[in-house]
This record gives C-alpha cells, structure tokens and sequence, in this order.
C-alpha cells in the first residue's frame, strides 16, 4: 500500500515586546525566579489585564506579511483549566473570533519547487510559567517570569505532506517573523515552539486518517525526526490491523521516538468563553494601512528581488535571503562593491567558512560588511589579486587593519603590474632554472601546458604573490616559447 | 434540562472542588436542580437573530504603550504565599 | 457626631467642633461597644486611622480645606487594602494581606479620607443576606433579628448603626441597594464602568460595580466625586470626564418625568413595601414630576440569565483560588490534584461552592449555547427594554426589594434567596446606574426606594435622590443603640 502523510502545525511565536501582553512586567529572558511576575502575572485577587499595543501591532504585521484577512473586531476568550504554571485557572486567548484571518506563506523546497500553505488563523495569547522539577523537598518549583508573554499561535491547514514540508514551512515562518522584527526566532530559549498534527491515508483517498498531536517540539531536526518516527508507527500500526489513537503524543529527543501522554490526556474540556475583563478589539483600516508602511521587505520577496534584479542563481538567492542578518549583511557589501556576483560568493564563500569554523553569528561578525565590501572593490579594480585578497580578508578578521586598503599598504599587497618589472623577474626565474627550461622546450604543446605551472608558482613566489597572474602566464609563455 | 450525579462530578472535578461525600454531591444535585429550574425560564424566550451580550457597554479595548512599568516585588508578593523556596512557589511534584 | 452627614461632619471638623481624632476615636468606641452584636467589621484599624487623623488635623491647621480630608469611612472586605487583611468574607482569605491597593481605595485616600477598617460581607460577594460569610451574619441594627441584606452588608449595618458616616459598597445584583434599602440609608450603584474595579475581587467581572453607601444622597455625590474616572489599569473603566455631582444637586425637579414600570409592582410586592414607594412617588408628584406608568417586559428573565452569567464568571474568576500564590492552602497535600481540590473544599464556603459549580456546568461541552449563550442573548433584551423605557421618562422608580429586611435563616433555600433581587439584577445585566434612598418603614425595618436612570446619568439620579431627602426627613431616622450583651 502507498501512504501519504498529512500534517498540519501550531507554531508558537513569543513576540518580542518590551512588556508582557496584559501587564507592564518586563518579558526579558533569563532573570531570577518570579522577579518578572506583577501582580497582574501572578493573578493575585482583585488585577485586571489591559493589552499591549505592541503585541496587537505584531500580529497585524503578520497578518499582511501572509497576506491574511484581518477581521474588523476580534476577541479575547478565556480557556480554563488548572495547572501549576496558569496562575489564573485560565489563559486568556481567542478561539471565536482570532486578530488574523486567513492567509498564505509559500514555502521554497528546493531551486525549482515551490508551494503554498494555506494559514487557518493566527491568535494572541499569553504564555505561561515554567515548572522546575528538580527536587525541591519533594516539590516542584514554580516561576512565573515566562507568565503573561505574548504568543502568537499561528494555525496551518493539513497541507503538508511531508516532513520536509513541514521544516520548509517552519523555516518560512522563522523567516518571516524575524525579518518583521516581531519574534527572535530564538527556538532553543522557546521563542518558537511547535505542535504537530499527523496523519496518514492510503494515497488517493480523499478523507484524513486520525492524527495525532505531537506537542512542544523545539528544533527544525525534531519536527523532521519526530514526523518521521510518528509516520513510521502509524503506518506500522495500521498495516498490522490496528488504529490510530487520537491523541497527545511527546517527541523524546534521546530517545528518538514519540510517546503518548495519554496519563494527562483525560477529558478536557476548556469552556471558553468571552473574557470579561477585556473588551473587543476593533482594528480600522487606517491602523492596518499604517501598520503595512512599517513592513519591510519581507523574504520571498527579497529571494524573488536577487534572481530577477541581481540576476543570482536560484540558489544563492536563496541562501542570501534566508535570514535577514544575513540578506542586510549582503546588501550592504553589494551596497559598497557594486557588483552581486561577487558579493554572493564572498559572503557565502570566505566568510561563512570564517563565521562556521569560529561559530559566530553573521550579526556579530569581526568583518563588516563595509570593509569586505571595500576588498571586493579592490578586487575588482586589479589592485590586488585573489590570493592576497585572501589574505586581505583574514586580516580583516584578526583585525590586523580598520580597512581592506590600509592592510593592502601596510603589507605590500598591491598587484605588481608593470610589464618591466615582471619581465626582470620572468628572465631572472629562466635563467635560474635551464634544466627545467630546456625539458619545457623540449615538449609538445599539451605538456607545455603543465609545465608552465611551475614557473608561474616561481615567479610569483619571487614577486611574493603580488604579481598578476594572467600577466605573468602571458609574458612566461611568450618568452619560453621564443627561443 | 435536568442536571444528574454525573454532572455535578464531572463539574466538581473540572472546577476542583474536593467533594466529602456522596451525600454531599447529592445535595448539590437537588441545589443545582432547583437553580437550572429556574434558569430554564430562558429557553421560553424567542432570542432568533438576538447578538449575544458580554458587555453593558458598547466600548471597545483600550491598548496601553509598550513599556514595562513594574519592577521587581517578589519579596512583597511572596510574603503572602504559603510555600516558597529560592524566588520559586512549591506544590506537589508536577509529573508530566 | 456619629449620626451626622459627611457635609455635616466635614463642617464641624472647618469649624473646630471637633478634631479629626475626635470623631475617629469616637467612633472607634462605638464600634467597640455596638459591633460585637452587629458584627458589621471583620477588621479595624484603628493605630493605622488614628495615626491618618493626626496627620488630617495638622493638615487641616494648615488650610487643608479638601471636602473630605480627616472624614472616616469603612472599606468592604473586597477592596484591597495594602498590608491589610482583604479577606472578601471568605476563609480563602482569611490570611491575605493584600499587597497592594485597590485603585478606589488610593483615590478616597488621595482625598483625604480615614479608613476604620474592613466590613463584612457574603463570601466573595455571593448573596443578599450577609449569611454567607465566613466571619459570621450581620445583624441589621434596625432589627437583630432581621438580615441587614447583602452582599455589602456590614457597610450598611455600620452605617445605619453609626459606627462609620460612610462606606464603600460593591454591587454585581443589587449588592449595595439592597442592604442600603434593608438598613435605611443611601446606597449608589454607578454606571458600569465609570469607577474602577481595579483592585476589587472580582465576582462577576462584567457586573461588578463599585459605589458609595452613606446617609445621604448629597454624601454619596461626594463619594463619587472621589471614588468615579478613568483607570489605565482597568480596561472597562470609561475615559469620560467625571462630573461635579454636588453641584447638579440642586437642579428643580419641576417636568421630571418618572416611569413606574408596570413588572416592579406585581405579585410578590410586599402591600407596606408598596405603600411606602407610592408615599413617596406623591412626594415626587408634589415636587412637579409627572409620572407615568412604563413596562420593562424582560423583567422575569433577568434573575435567570444572571444566574447563568454571573455563576459563569466566577467560576472562572475563582479559578486562581488555588493555594499556590496566597490564601488558604490545605495541609500536606498529597499531589497537584489533591492540593487544589482540598484548598477549594476547605476555603470556600457552600454557597460559593454552589455557583462554581452551577457556572462550571453551564460553561461546559453541550451546555454552552443553551445557557450561557442563550443568557447573553436575554441579556441584550434586558438592556434594551430600560433604554426603551428612558425613550419616554428620565428616570424610573420602585422598591429596591419586594419585601424589609427578612429574618436571620429565613431563607434556606438558595432559589427564593436569588428571587429577593427580582429588582435590582436587571440594572446590573443592563450597566445602568441605581440608587435606594430611604422611604419609610414596614414595621421596624427601612423600605427603599430604587430610582434608576441612563447610562452615566448619576447626576441625575443624585439629584432626584438629594430633592427627596429635602423633602422629608427618612435617612435622618437612626436606630437605637444597643448593648453588646
């Protein structure tokens, strides 16, 4: 039997404001325990929630980057249930009515294809506390400093089909919501989180098989390996006769594998309804126009922009486009060097190998873009050659000058490119080496073409690399070939 | 509608009211009776096309600048919180 | 002095009769003497006053001449007091001492005002008797053998008994009209919206109202005046400009039209109950109003679509009861699940256990549309029917309860408890403002009468309240003294 895998995914964006989304606690990461949580976080008897502009303003940016409806009015509902780190008995959310409607992203797989994934909705919401299980007398510790951030809970329809999918889709998404401004992306602090919704159907069958929910996955490689393992199990079970549980699973890093977590699965039911506190929001068009002159160009846009403008392969423009560190990075070397092709290869070449080997994010990069962009000018105009431009760079690196011409100076780097010059050297390198001279005139034209390597690496050694190449080739040849 | 043993459990139990005894769910059941009774006079009422109401008010939500404007009080807060150790609230094991 | 007006003790406090510690110790005293049987306070305190009435007096020496600097007053236990205990009249909270203020309770203090202390109440506000508290019943001072009303019982019984000149009420169904009729003075429920709930334990968010219970209408414009605005820490608070409520008191009454409507004198209406509002609806008469009768043709729906609503609310709003943060927590809970249901058994009293119950069932799977929905729906028809009627009048007129005061443990039965508030509930669904002014007497105990108007019509109906108590002397009634025995 053939299978198809559908799968649907939750993605939790913590937005980065300033304050929390009801409260005008601080959301920053990694203070002291509850030292973050207000009286309004800890729900204490008789606070009242008022919402942030800011967390409202993020969701609409988000909404127009996905092109998505955005509702006149929406509303805040309560979901209630009982857990340690809900200080309330409720987490206030929407279901009825979401700040965004329907939409798209559209997903790169690879050169060549695309696709696009509807979006059912995206809502507000706040984040809870975190439990600490260590042992504390046999207690778990409960802080609140996480209670109360903005979420952003965005919904997609069924319309992946594999897990591959699904991590372009996150990608996009994690894309999207950096290059907005409205999240930093950071998974391994939780800043997005996942839950995966998978099935499986015979292919060709119109109707869904029974999914399971995979909670709480926090890496681009989780969400591709627990997909992958849920796939595996689903259609195992089903082939050996048995079916699949509607339920609540957790992917098991170490283990690679996913459980159920059925022991918490009991019954629930949440009753929403309106939040009381909180009136509906109303959203007219003029705040939607003004939230849309903030957008900046948004990644698919960018990726389109570098193939058909700045005529860059598929591939690199998707490279370049991928973050927006790393596309403003590029951009602005492009900005000072003029020229794409080489800024492409310089930013994907020498420095991510220089960024990868030292583990340093293209943000915080010792080159800046201005001073790679002012090696590539000098490049490009001849001044230097690629070796000593190499060599330029990792200067530019250990910050052994402030520019690509002060380095090209202090060390005597500058293409050597007069003819008598070379010359003098080319008839010194000859008359020091007759038995290799006498082998090249010896041989036919294709060994010719071997040997001449050797007196090119002489003549450069002897200009200590400053030497133009080409030229040296041109004037080498010539000469051995005379006699 | 009638209201049963069955749901004032499920209730108890979802709104995490410890109940004694049988007896004592038992009184609830002929309480909440009584109540839905009353309540019931509602399903008389035609409400076809009515907009539900949550608000008194037709206003609209506020939205406050995005500052932070609280600082630290946990030794304020905590002081009235019946277990905690290093800045943390305790309860029993939370087992996931 | 303990039975003067605030305007008249603010007077004798201008003229030197007597200081600011004067008055509060006195009044300390009373409460000393008279409480122990009305049980009308769960906490005083007194240092923390007397120390604010020094301060008051030296003030005053130096020219303070605010309206209602140095006048004492007492808090309903719902409010939140910083460093005060703010119980809510439950054993939840017996142990809470609020961490910081309620937003009402920085105002009246920013006024110049002296807290005695915290009154009782039905546990989180849940009743109209005051029998529901875990502090005790309070006894009406009228009658001891009578309820004062609820839920702001003790602010009224305190009142009425002249243990303090005023006090703060809340009202989420009749909470501060009702036991302002039942103990005879003058109690306002503002507009939803127009005083914060900021720092006020929440009952039923979407009904909850805090207001001024007093002696006298002229005394609750000034409270108002204190207490009303705009809260950047409560979302449904109204940004709208508080107006100067003293000076619309003395507006002429001459053209006012008053509706009666028609559903408020119907079976059920006590006859000495109704002839005390008829009394005093000819009062009105001879001031130059017109009235007429009008019909409110939703009234019957109201007690049940609160009782879907409100339960609702607090169902969710007690969620937070939960004995990890503050407040009662049960001893060594076995796990999670037992640590939450043996707090919640042990901390709250049955009559809160029944309404999150009743809310829990409503709210859930299968039974949302037909209850809570269903009673948002009345609701919208509830509010529609008063603001029909306010078409044709300005203001309208009734008892604030079907029968006086009823007797300590008459009603067992929860239902024929929540019918008492067949005429205040309404107000509440709608958000309009309501006030019960003192109207004379069935037997011992006080009869009010209800007077109702528009949304942020409190001027208004603080005026049409004021030219009443001009005419007649009821709110200068008191009740005798009484031993402790």
């Amino acid at each position: 039997m053939q299978w198809e895998t559908v799968i649907g995914l939750e993605v939790h964006v913590q937005l980065a404001t300033q304050s929390k989304i009801f409260s005008g606690a601080s959301t920053a990461f990694g203070a002291e325990p509850n030292t973050q949580a207000c009286a309004v976080d800890l729900g204490l008897p008789g606070v009242l929630p008022v919402l942030n502009e800011g967390a409202v303003a993020m969701a609409v940016q988000f909404g127009l980057a996905i092109d998505a409806e955005i509702p006149e009015t929406s509303l805040f509902e309560r979901k209630n249930y009982f857990y340690p780190d809900l200080p309330k008995g409720y987490q206030t959310s929407q279901m009825a009515q979401p700040i965004i409607g329907k939409g798209e992203v559209e997903l790169v797989l690879d050169e060549t294809e695309r696709k696009t994934v509807r979006i059912h909705h995206a809502h507000l919401e706040e984040d809870a506390g975190k439990s600490l299980h260590e042992d504390f007398h046999g207690m778990s510790g409960i802080d609140l400093n996480r209670a109360g951030t903005p979420l952003l809970e965005i919904v997609s329809e069924p319309d992946m089909r594999s897990a591959r999918e699904a991590v372009a889709y996150i990608r996009a998404i994690h894309a999207i919501v950096t290059y907005l401004g409205i999240s930093d992306g950071n998974m391994a602090e939780g800043s997005m989180r996942c839950d995966v919704n998978v099935s499986v159907r015979p292919k060709g069958q119109e109707a869904f098989g029974t999914r399971a929910e995979i909670k709480n996955v926090n890496s681009f490689r989780f969400v591709e390996r627990a997909i992958e393992f849920e796939v595996e199990r689903q259609i195992e079970l089903i082939e050996d006769g048995g079916k699949v549980v509607q339920e609540t699973r957790l992917y098991d890093p170490d283990l690679d594998e996913t459980r159920s977590m059925r022991t918490k699965e009991e019954a629930n039911d949440y009753r929403y309804f309106p939040c009381p506190d909180l009136l509906p929001i109303m959203l007219d068009s003029a705040y939607i126009e003004h939230q849309r002159t903030t957008l900046p160009e948004l990644p698919t846009e960018k990726r389109n922009r570098f193939e058909s403008d700045l005529g860059l392969s598929a591939y690199d423009a998707g490279v370049l486009s991928a973050t927006r560190p790393t596309a403003e990075y590029f951009e602005a070397v492009l900005a000072v060097c003029g020229d794409a092709k080489q800024a492409a290869n310089w930013v994907q070449g020498e420095l991510s190998a220089h960024l990868n080997r030292e583990n340093i994010d293209i943000k915080n990069s010792p080159v800046t873009p201005e001073q790679l962009g002012g090696l590539i000018s000098r490049v490009l105009d001849d001044t230097i050659n690629g070796k000593a431009a190499k060599q330029v760079f990792a200067a530019l690196w250990n910050n052994d000058g402030q520019s690509a011409d002060e380095i090209i100076d202090a060390q005597g780097l500058k293409q050597v490119t007069d003819t008598g010059a070379i010359e003098a050297m080319i008839d010194q390198v000859i008359a020091d080496n007759p038995v290799q001279v006498a082998q090249y005139r010896e041989a036919d034209e294709a060994k010719r073409g071997k040997m001449i390597g050797f007196f090119v690496g002489q003549v450069m050694k002897a200009s200590r690399g400053t030497a133009n190449p080409q030229q040296v080739n041109g004037v080498l040849k010539q000469k051995l070939d005379e006699a | 509608m009638a209201i049963e043993h069955a749901d004032v459990l499920r209730a108890a139990h979802l709104a995490r009211l410890g109940l004694k005894d049988d007896a004592e769910a038992h009184g609830y059941v002929d309480d909440l009776t009584h109540i839905l009774e009353m309540v019931d006079r509602l399903q008389a009422v035609d409400t076809e096309g009515v907009a539900p109401l949550s608000h008194p008010l037709d206003a609209t939500q506020r939205l406050r600048p995005d500052e932070v404007t609280e600082s630290n009080q946990r030794e304020t807060f905590q002081a009235c919180a019946p277990a905690t150790t290093e800045g943390l609230y305790l309860v029993p094991r939370v087992v996931e | 002095m303990h039975h003067k007006t605030l305007t008249e003790l603010a007077q004798g406090l201008k003229a030197g009769d007597f200081s600011s510690r004067e008055l509060t110790t006195h009044l300390f005293e009373r409460i000393e003497r008279f409480d122990g049987d009305i049980n009308s306070f769960i906490t005083v305190t007194r240092d923390q006053a007397l120390t604010a009435a020094d301060a008051a007096d030296a003030a005053r020496a130096k020219g303070d001449s605010r309206p209602l600097a140095g006048l004492p007053l007492a808090i309903k236990d719902i409010f939140c007091t910083q460093g005060v205990r703010t119980s809510c009249g439950s054993k939840m909270l017996d142990n809470f001492e609020a961490p910081y203020n309620a937003t009402v309770v920085e105002k009246l203090e920013a006024a110049g005002m002296i807290s005695l202390g915290k009154t009782n109440m039905d546990e989180f506000a849940m009743g109209s008797s005051n029998e529901t508290s875990y502090y005790g019943a309070v006894k009406n001072p009228w009658d001891r053998s009578a309820i004062p009303g609820g839920s702001s019982g003790g602010s009224a019984a305190a009142v009425a008994a002249g243990l303090a000149p005023a006090a703060m009420g809340t009202d989420t169904g009749g909470s501060i009209r009702q036991p302002a009729a039942f103990c005879g003075i003058t109690g306002l429920k503002p507009t939803y919206g127009r005083v914060s709930r900021y720092g006020m334990i929440a009952f039923a968010s979407s009904l909850d109202q805090g207001g001024p219970m007093a002696r006298s209408a002229e005394d609750c414009a000034h409270l108002l005046g204190a207490m009303a605005g705009h809260d950047l820490r409560d979302s449904t608070s109204v940004s709208r400009v508080v107006p100067d409520y003293v000076a619309e008191l003395d507006t002429p009454l001459a053209g006012l039209k008053i509706g009666l409507p028609k559903e408020y004198f119907g079976d059920g209406l006590d006859s000495d109950v109704e002839s005390a509002i008829q009394e005093a609806i000819r009062v009105y008469e001879s001031l130059g109003a017109t009235v007429c009768e009008v019909s409110l043709p939703h009234t019957h729906l109201a007690v049940p679509a609160y009782y879907v609503i409100a339960p609702a609310e607090a169902s969710s709003n007690l969620s937070r009861y939960d004995g990890v943060r503050f407040g009662h927590r049960c001893d060594n809970p076995a796990d999670l699940e037992d640590l939450y249901k043996r707090t919640r058994a042990e901390g709250f009293g049955d009559e809160v256990k029944r309404r999150i119950l009743i809310g829990t069932h409503t709210l859930s799977e299968g039974f949302f549309d037909a209850y809570y929905r269903k009673a948002q729906q009345v609701r919208r028809l509830i509010r529609q029917d008063f603001l029909d009627a306010f078409d044709q009048v300005d203001v309208l007129m009734g008892p604030a309860a079907p029968t006086p005061a009823f007797d300590l443990g008459a009603k067992k039965d929860p239902v024929s408890m929540y019918l008492q508030d067949i005429y205040t509930i309404a107000v509440n669904l709608a958000g309009i403002p309501g006030i019960s002014v003192p109207a004379g007497f069935a037997g011992k105990r006080p009869v009010g009468l209800q007077i109702l108007g528009k949304h942020f019509a409190e001027g208004q109906l603080l005026n049409v309240a004021h030219q009443f108590q001009q005419a007649t002397d009821w709110h200068r009634r008191h009740p005798a003294d009484q031993e402790t025995t």
